[in-house]
């Protein structure tokens, strides 16, 4: 240990968990120190979950044993971890969302007089503690009223003032835009100044980097390594948590407007209310990716396009020849394809098996009476799991036991299934594992190279460059800038979404 | 003492003047009828006959369905409250709550009569019931068993109505007193029928099969007249003639029973009459006409019907009544 | 990679069209649950299974819980396709009042038979297909859309019937209800028939598998470009028309039409069914045939309550009892219990 000055707060030595035949967790140490935010890492299915859920007192370990300030506790459960002083933010903000703020900030222990809630205290309380966070807002509002960062920082605040000592992190920002995570982590940085041992969990390296002071990174269920952040580099990390090395394949400047071919689709000033009308052509071969804030309109001129919501204007043209899109089916028919950024919602059928999954958008294409036989859906399922890698026991088994980068993955498949002209996708990699990720930015560079027009959206700035001909930058509903071939970097994005017109090329 | 002389007086010349009333009993009286519904064939008929005898004493019936609902009810006899009419009719859905708005009808001064059904609450809060004897209704066709088997040793089986239902449970009580010091009468199967032919005709095929294919029994026993046109087909379905193999004895003489009868596959029926109103107008003229206080409950008639009875003419006259 | 290497055993699967072998179907609860009934109804009534020929048909008990299963059997055809969408038809019971009055009615009038049932038919079929369009239009939750024709679709055919039990003679009508076919009563035979062309026409062509998908997922089904209107639709209203068939087996049962009380509550018999079919009410994967046997297994239980003699307030909660032991047999706590048996056992 180099901070021997540094005091362990919570501490979990040897922590032992089996589910069944699997050992979710397997000697396991781990220590959150008082003014430091940890961060903890791993690959889907590394433990990180069954970890977070032990230390709040959600499970309880097979073998191994907690420690609170060097005094061993049994947490029997997750409000007993919070009355030791342990509070736990998870991704979904778990409070009531038709409630005011401060009722969801007091909850529970609301201040009363004469056996009735006071209610103009609860308030003025409510501002006191939310300004602390730097949050001006009207507290008698109701929660849902404000966006997910507003939520998540009131959650924050309730956990701080239930528990105290250790706030667990579950990945917050996973739903945050940019500016809405810099605000999470002042929050988060004034707490670790007053002494709070945070641990943090997310998927975004570029914020553990930010933000933590250490890390320990799980893999199979075995503590890897805990270090200080400052040893290391992305690549370190990144090779400690797959055990091997991988490297994004960056070809920045590699694409140029000479491989694309044909235009496949073209838009031409589609438009909704709330959204500007655009006009855009995606050629045969060709990533044009977009890049954008949470909110600046991307997911909603994909769902324009697929014709998940119906356009008020403009024309849509698939080879030259105009084609209507009013809802998915035509898009569906006029070979579009699509994978939505919520996967569970709007993408898997979970208790369907993998193959039908992926032959499910081409039966609907095909109609009730021309049914695909057995025989041939194995044969297409075969064929797209092992061009796209899916990794499943059998094709029969549920979908929803596969691991989100492969429910990712058959979801693509089930769109190369039909053979399409044209594929939307937004946010391919959100919420799956660092391996499959990196997958899938393969993928789509083959698919490009296989003469394939896509449309895809990610907030990872580094992902949307490493495959992008074009990117398409939306600020406000609008798409505002264009960027191709060398003119592609992180920073002319960032300018570019920023607003700086300077740096913008017309 | 003088009030009391006075109001004498009124009273006898009050006789008197009602008494010419009286020849034109209810002509021209304003009576509101409240009716539950019409969820049974018997409860369609019952409204018939009640619009059939209003309109033969010249009544002007004021008929209100209440869908089986009491709010309905309570809305309709406020409202002939409001209307002042003469009397009122209720065959209540419920038996509570019905103390508010009795009170004040009797305030109002207006009788109030209750068919078909009681209620709970002071007597004083309705002039007389009229209802049928449902005990007795069973006793009668039992009575009537005992006396069609004579000594022969014979096995009954019982379609009973809805279970909890207050004429399943008085028509069962009634039919084991009538045959209770028979030694040959024993009922070997007992189950319910929901009063409807599809359960009383698929619970006869029931008891056919677990009594040597029907040859156990020698009698039907049905709460209502439904259940047994349900069973007297299970009856023929086994290859048995119902009203000689089976004896077929059930309650409240609907046309189609009559219909059985003639085509000799019935036996006896009890009648639940759907005329509670006419005891009701009855009694309504003699307390509106001269006063005369009617007893708190009256019993209606239960008629047995057999073949000897004219089936053919019973179920002519039925027909029409909206069974 | 632990993750994705879980043993999956047929027995756990939903139901697939394709042939298994006969020892996994053997040990489905639902067969088991069967074969239990059965043995308790052979237990209070040692002549259960015995069937004779008389007068040209089959004759027994075993035949009576076919014939009297087989109305809610055939709702159940129609409401595990329902159920498997996500919804629910509360209204199957009323539509059997309805088409059973229409059939009744137009008979005694004067009208052929064949058109009777044609006309019962259609409005078997217009009534699903208000309830789809109710579903699907106005996009109103199922169990309400379908209250709305349960309890209006009652006062409907009482106002076909004028409130009367409208009794018949027609043969033909009188033949669907109790005539027989090979020795086999009429309602069995329309039952099976009806079983067999939906799973083959479900199973055949792509409806079971995208019924299935609308189910388990509707927003994913959208933007997989189904068309789940449609599909809803044409459930809906085959729910409708299996009710009608139904209606129309009762009525010709009892040679009349009730409108009080034809198919009163079947609608939750049927139900029932579905669910101890196997058939979620969370929707997805589904299963006609098993629903099918759902509907005998309440059949064998309300025959052998008849049979056993004993009184009739026992009825409902033995009834209630039996079905609590079928639903825990196959819920998923027991289907861990019991895969683990075998394993210790070696």
């Amino acid at each position: 240990m180099t901070d021997a000055a540094a005091r362990p707060v919570l501490e979990a030595r040897g922590i032992v968990k089996v589910f069944g035949q699997h050992r979710a967790l397997d000697n396991v140490d781990f220590a959150a120190n008082a003014g430091e935010v940890h961060a903890l890492l791993g690959e889907n299915g590394a433990g990180k979950s069954t970890l977070i859920k032990i230390l709040t007192g959600a499970y309880h370990p097979d073998a191994g044993e907690l420690l609170l300030d060097g005094q061993p506790i049994h947490l029997r459960d997750p409000l007993h971890g919070q009355g030791y002083g342990i509070g736990t933010v998870y991704q979904e903000v778990n409070l009531l969302p038709n409630r005011s703020v401060s009722e969801n900030l007091f909850l529970g222990r609301q201040p009363t007089r004469f056996g009735l809630v006071d209610r103009r205290r609860i308030d003025a309380q409510a501002r006191d503690l939310l300004s602390r966070y730097g949050l001006d807002i009207d507290v008698r509002a109701e929660l849902s009223e404000y966006s997910v960062a507003v939520q998540q920082i009131v959650a924050i605040a309730r956990a701080v003032e239930l528990s105290g000592k250790v706030l667990v992190l579950d990945e917050p920002t996973a739903s945050l835009d940019r500016n809405e995570v810099q605000r999470l982590f002042e929050v988060v940085r004034g707490l670790k100044a007053k002494g709070l041992a945070i641990i943090f969990i997310t998927h975004f390296l570029d914020q553990v980097f930010d933000l933590a002071d250490r890390v320990t990174i799980l893999r199979n269920g075995r503590k890897v390594a805990t270090q200080r952040l400052d040893t290391l580099n992305t690549t370190d990390v990144v090779r400690m948590m797959l055990g091997k090395d991988v490297a994004f394949e960056h070809h920045p400047t590699a694409l140029t407007g000479s491989t694309r071919g044909q235009v496949r689709v073209a838009f031409k000033g589609l438009n909704r209310k709330g959204l500007a009308p655009f006009d855009l052509a995606v050629h045969e071969g060709e990533v044009v990716g977009v890049a954008g804030l949470l909110g600046s309109g991307r997911t909603e001129v994909a769902r324009l396009m697929f014709g998940v919501d119906g356009a008020e204007g403009g024309e849509i043209l698939v080879d030259g020849r105009p084609v209507t899109i009013r809802n998915p089916a035509q898009a569906v028919a006029a070979g579009f394809g699509f994978c939505p950024e919520d996967r569970k919602l709007d993408g898997i059928f979970g208790d369907l098996s993998v193959r039908e999954n992926i032959i499910i958008a081409l039966q609907a294409k095909l109609g009730w009476f021309r049914a695909l036989n057995r025989e041939d859906q194995v044969e297409l399922a075969g064929r797209y799991a092992e061009a796209l890698d899916i990794r499943a026991a059998n094709h029969d088994m549920p979908v929803k036991l596969l691991s989100g980068g492969n429910q990712q993955k058959v979801i693509l498949a089930r769109w190369l299934a039909i053979d399409p002209t044209f594929l939307i996708l937004d946010e391919p990699t959100r919420g799956i594992d660092v391996g499959a990720h990196a997958e899938i930015v393969r993928t789509i560079n083959r698919l490009r190279e296989e003469g394939l027009a896509l449309f895809v959206i990610s907030s990872e700035l580094d992902e949307v460059v490493a495959y992008s001909n074009r990117i398409v930058v939306m600020r406000d509903r609008e798409m505002v800038a264009e960027l191709a071939g060398p003119d592609i970097a992180s920073d002319a994005i960032v300018q570019a979404i920023a607003g700086t017109p300077q740096e913008v090329r017309p | 003492m003088n009030v009391f002389k006075a109001l004498a007086l009124c009273a006898g010349l009050g006789g008197l003047l009602l008494s010419a009333a009286y020849a034109e009993g209810l002509q021209g009286k304003v009576i509101g009828f409240s009716q539950i519904g019409s969820e049974s064939g018997w409860r369609a008929a019952e409204t018939s006959v009640t619009k059939q005898v209003a309109a033969e004493l010249g009544i002007d019936l004021k008929f209100a369905d209440a869908q089986q609902k009491q709010e309905n009810q309570i809305k309709a006899i406020r409202g002939f409250i409001a209307q002042g009419v003469d009397a009122i009719l209720v065959a209540p859905v419920v038996a509570t709550g019905w103390e508010e708005v009795l009170t004040e009808a009797k305030e109002a001064g207006i009788p109030v009569v209750l068919l078909d059904r009681g209620i709970e609450g002071p007597e004083d809060l309705y002039l007389t019931s009229v209802a049928s004897d449902q005990v007795k209704e069973g006793r009668v066709a039992g009575e009537w068993l005992v006396g069609a088997v004579g000594d022969k040793q014979c096995n009954v089986v019982e379609l009973q109505g809805t279970v909890g239902s207050s004429p399943a449970i008085n028509r069962k009580q009634g039919f084991e007193e009538a045959i209770a010091g028979k030694a040959n009468l024993t009922i070997i199967r007992s189950q319910t029928g929901d009063f409807t032919r599809s359960k009383g005709k698929e619970v006869m095929e029931g008891f056919i099969k677990a009594e040597d294919g029907g040859k156990n029994i020698c009698a039907v026993y049905a709460h209502n007249d439904d259940m047994a046109v349900g069973a007297i087909q299970a009856i023929k379905d086994a290859g048995l003639k119902p009203g000689s193999d089976i004896l077929v004895v059930s309650i409240d003489a609907v046309p189609d029973i009559f219909a059985a009868m003639v085509a000799g596959e019935a036996n006896a029926t009890v009648e639940l009459t759907p005329n509670m109103a006419g005891p009701a107008f009855e009694a309504l003229d003699a307390y509106l006409n001269n006063g005369t206080v009617p007893p708190k409950f009256i019993i209606t008639e239960s008629k047995l019907y057999t073949p000897a009875d004219d089936p053919q003419g019973e179920y002519e006259r039925r027909k029409g009544l909206g069974y | 990679m632990t993750r994705q290497t879980v043993d999956l055993r047929p027995s756990t699967e939903p139901p697939l069209p394709r042939p298994r072998p006969l020892a996994s179907l053997v040990t489905r609860p639902q067969v088991i649950a069967l074969a239990a009934v059965l043995f308790v109804n052979w237990l209070l009534f040692p002549g259960f299974f015995t069937v004779t020929w008389q007068d040209g048909r089959l004759f027994g008990s075993l035949i009576d819980v076919l014939n009297r299963g087989a109305p809610v059997a055939i709702l159940a055809i129609g409401m595990t396709m329902v159920i498997a969408t996500k919804g629910v038809d509360l209204s199957v019971g009323a539509v059997m009042a309805i088409s059973g009055a229409v059939a009744a009615v137009m008979v005694t009038s004067g009208y052929p038979a064949w058109l009777a049932v044609l006309a019962a038919l259609g409005a078997g079929l217009v009534c699903g297909l208000w309830n789809g369009i109710l579903v699907t239009l106005l996009e109103i939750q199922p169990i309400i859309a379908t209250l709305v024709l349960m309890v209006a679709g009652r006062g409907l055919a009482q106002l076909i019937t004028e409130g009367y039990i409208v009794t018949f003679s027609d043969p033909v009508l009188i033949f669907i209800g109790t005539g027989s076919f090979l020795g086999f009563p009429m309602p069995v035979v329309i039952a099976f028939t009806l079983m067999l062309l939906a799973t083959l026409i479900v199973r055949r062509t792509a409806l079971g598998l995208l019924i299935e998908a609308v189910g388990i997922n509707r927003s994913a089904a959208r933007f997989a470009g189904l068309s789940s209107g449609a599909l809803l639709l044409i459930v809906y209203t085959f729910a409708g028309f299996c009710a009608a068939v139904s209606g129309l087996i009762v009525a010709g049962d009892i040679r009349g039409a009730d409108a009080n009380n034809a198919g009163l509550w079947l609608e939750l018999d049927a139900i029932l069914a579905v669910v101890i079919g196997g058939t979620s009410l969370m929707g997805g994967r589904f299963s006609i045939p098993m629903a099918v046997l759902g509907a005998m297994i309440i059949q064998a239980m309300n025959t052998g309550i008849l049979i056993s003699g004993f009184s009739p307030e026992f009825n409902l909660v033995v009834k209630s009892a039996v079905i609590i032991v079928i639903l825990v047999l196959q819920s998923p706590l027991s289907a861990r219990l019991f895969r683990r048996l075998p394993g210790k056992s070696q």
